[in-house]
């Protein structure tokens, strides 16, 4: 990636640096995203797949590097990966058409 | 595809595979294995009483799989000899060592593969054979060993990179994933990996690609439940194996352009408590020759162990666990996350 980027993919290993400017809410973020991924209710590697899924809703690039190596390691499969973007993508394409019901009721309350 | 070394490529050179690690890690500032060791308060790493005695028959195999360390193939003629497996023999009768693990290549292609595993019983030890699967496809001279492997009580273990074609087969080659399936049918149906039947079907994951390997119980589910659903395929535990950083596998980082980030990934993952039950401290191999090594992989560096016994013709077991493993920046694959064995996960 070029210099002029705004991502660099080297600037993911640095992400526990930001702890430099402001160490007591870095910690409370990493001692809470430490506690999300651990097994629970839901296993680490449902708890990955969510992950892939809203890096891509989200469009992190760091989050997406992050958790395609994180599900693949857990052993999911190519189509599992991608079943999970499709999620993200049919919520967030549902998100936009549901306020289409908004629309239309304006459409009916200014129409005669 | 051929083995490094019919291509005559420079990864043949244990020299230049040290080389091309070294450069790397001055390159990205990473600590050696020996200042890890040190930085996390062990020592140099030194061997328990050796339990398993890992006798690697030689390089022929009937598969040329891109991750392989041994470069081993169908155009490696390298085969132990029976002399050799006499001397291993006579070591075995007169030691406690409990279990034989014999690999390869594809051990059953050494002509006295079947003679060595009878008289291996003889001596009431545990043997298991590293088994690709396909080569009980491969003709009319394989065909009958699964009921050989069961008459001898042999516990099989036996590579599966995925439980679907494509990844399978991307690693070890096309058509590799439908015939592994056919073998594990026809083992499966003998009562290999059946509960109760006392003949035990262990299988390995290698990551296919530059990625270390999931957590070995939750991958073992997967795999149980993907394998019984869609083949009707039962099999008893899954081990999970790290890509070492040597030879087929090297030149596939070199030419991926994922060297550095899976060097950088194996340093970063170092796990202290992971040393203790690396395969090292409890196991020898025996190269095609006769010669000792601490492991498999330093085997195929050319690491003979340090000391005055060299090879098995020399055994002397007092002589051996007194020695120091040699060590150098590939046993980072086996110190990585959850460890790495070839009885998969150390910790």
């Amino acid at each position: 990636m070029s210099k002029e980027s705004y991502y660099v993919p080297d600037d993911l290993k640095k992400f526990g640096n930001i702890g430099e400017f402001q160490p007591n809410l870095a910690k409370k973020f990493f001692d809470y995203y430490g506690e999300v991924f651990t097994e629970g209710a839901l296993t680490a590697r449902e708890k990955s797949l969510i992950a892939l899924g809203v890096s891509h809703a989200i469009q992190c690039p760091y989050c997406i590097d992050a958790y395609t190596t994180d599900t693949l390691e857990k052993g999911v499969t190519e189509a599992g990966l991608m079943e999970a973007v499709h999620v993200a993508a049919a919520i967030r394409g549902g998100a936009s058409l549901v306020h289409s019901v908004q629309l239309m009721n304006k459409v009916k309350e200014l129409g005669m | 595809m051929k083995s490094l070394k019919s291509r005559g490529s420079e990864l043949v050179s244990p020299e230049r595979q040290f080389q091309i690690l070294k450069e790397v890690f001055i390159r990205k500032n990473l600590p050696s294995f020996s200042e890890k060791l040190i930085q996390s308060g062990l020592s140099a790493l030194t061997p328990a009483p050796t339990k398993i005695l890992q006798m690697n028959l030689g390089k022929l195999c009937n598969q040329t799989c891109k991750h392989c360390h041994v470069d081993a193939g169908p155009d490696r003629k390298e085969s132990m000899s029976r002399e050799t497996m006499l001397h291993c023999l006579s070591v075995l009768a007169a030691s406690p060592i409990s279990i034989v693990d014999i690999t390869g290549g594809a051990p059953e292609m050494n002509p006295d593969f079947r003679w060595l595993v009878v008289e291996l019983r003889k001596l009431d030890k545990k043997v298991m054979v590293r088994c690709n699967l396909t080569i009980l496809l491969a003709g009319d001279r394989y065909k009958d060993l699964p009921e050989f492997f069961a008459k001898n009580q042999l516990e099989i273990v036996s590579s599966l990179p995925y439980f679907e074609k494509r990844r399978t087969d991307s690693q070890r080659g096309e058509g590799v994933f439908d015939r592994s399936i056919e073998a594990l049918k026809r083992l499966n149906a003998i009562g290999y990996g059946i509960p109760d039947s006392g003949l035990t079907l262990n299988l390995v994951y290698n990551p296919a690609g530059a990625f270390l390997p999931a957590g070995q119980a939750a991958l073992e589910h997967e795999f149980k439940k993907s394998l019984l659903k869609e083949y009707g395929i039962r099999f008893n535990y899954l081990f999970t194996i790290t890509n070492m950083p040597i030879s087929r596998y090297l030149e596939y980082l070199q030419e991926s352009g994922n060297l550095e980030s899976y060097l950088e990934k194996l340093v970063n993952f170092y796990n202290p408590s992971a040393v203790l039950g690396v395969m090292c401290k409890n196991t020898l191999s025996i190269g095609y020759d006769g010669s000792i090594y601490d492991c498999d992989f330093n085997q195929m560096l050319e690491m003979n162990v340090e000391g005055g016994v060299q090879n098995i013709r020399d055994y002397d077991a007092d002589v051996l666990e007194a020695r120091k493993i040699r060590i150098n920046e590939h046993c980072y694959g086996c110190t990585a996350g959850a460890g790495s064995s070839c009885g998969g996960v150390t910790t």
